[in-house]
């Protein structure tokens, strides 16, 4: 990978992603996190007034990484700076797209744009990450 | 009005007790399959996936310390005026791999707090920085979580 080689618009592999129980189950458990509204449906709709079980934010935070960190695989580049925040909630079952676009070009510094996009393509989990060309 | 208290603010500054955990290839397993991850050094546990120290640093707390909703209670967060949180995110810096059989050493501080006003009333803005460092002190990575309380 080399800078020179890249271009700002340059889109990254989108991959599509829903999230059921098992997954939410297992992602919770190895936080060990026991907040009801990811396991407790009940709970989640009657008291918390969500439409369903909520996708773990960290988990979507989790997969915008993957965009960044599966396109450098094999590359001489490194992941130096990473952020997201949570601005919509997703739910299990919940059809998912994950993706990315180059944002800048810095000399070896290159910025990506990441998201998770929900089912009517609105950008739900928005991201940043750096990647440095060695 | 602001709804933060000058008593409230003396908090930004705040230290938690420094927690220390052994990274093993089988949290690192767990970890990756339920992410979802597609690298093979990552499913078989050799190396961590970027956003793992979220999981290792998580705090283990009994079943009596959490809230009714499940949710366990951050004792660095003093008791803020606005309870329901909004959108929180994360802002990483990396200085190299997490490896099965690190030993890392968390370090959070309760960094700053302040207030907006929003649509619908004020909001609270706070942040905590940790810092995760190895054996040797040098840092692994440096991650700042902001909340937004309503």
């Amino acid at each position: 990978m080399k800078p020179g080689e890249l271009s700002v618009g340059d889109t990254l592999p989108e991959r599509e992603l829903v999230c059921d129980n098992v997954q939410l189950f297992f992602y919770n458990a190895a936080l060990w996190n026991a907040h009801r509204i990811h396991y407790d449906l009940p709970y989640a709709t009657d008291v918390e007034g969500y439409p369903g079980l909520v996708v773990a934010g960290p988990l979507m935070g989790d997969w915008i990484a993957q965009v960044v960190d599966e396109w450098i695989e094999g590359e001489n580049a490194e992941l130096v700076r990473f952020e997201y925040s949570n601005r919509q909630a997703a739910y299990t079952g919940d059809k998912l797209t994950t993706g990315g676009e180059i944002a800048a070009i810095d000399g070896n510094d290159v910025t990506v744009d990441l998201y998770v996009k929900n089912a009517d393509g609105e950008v739900i989990t928005p991201g940043k990450a750096v990647v440095r060309i060695n | 009005m602001s709804v933060l208290t000058p008593e409230l603010l003396t908090n930004i500054g705040k230290e938690a007790e420094p927690k220390t955990e052994v990274v093993t290839r089988r949290d690192i397993r767990k970890y990756s399959i339920a992410t979802g991850q597609t690298l093979k050094r990552y499913l078989d546990g050799d190396e961590a996936p970027p956003l793992y120290h979220v999981a290792l640093f998580w705090d283990v707390v009994e079943m009596d310390e959490l809230s009714p909703d499940g949710v366990s209670i951050d004792r660095l967060l003093p008791k803020f005026p606005l309870e329901r949180a909004m959108a929180g995110g994360l802002d990483i810096e990396y200085h190299g791999k997490i490896k099965a059989g690190d030993v890392l050493t968390a370090n959070r501080t309760l960094t700053d707090i302040y207030e907006k006003e929003g649509r619908s009333g004020p909001l609270i803005f706070y942040e905590v920085v940790m810092e995760v460092t190895r054996e040797d002190g040098s840092i692994a990575v440096r991650e700042k979580t902001t909340r937004i309380l309503r």
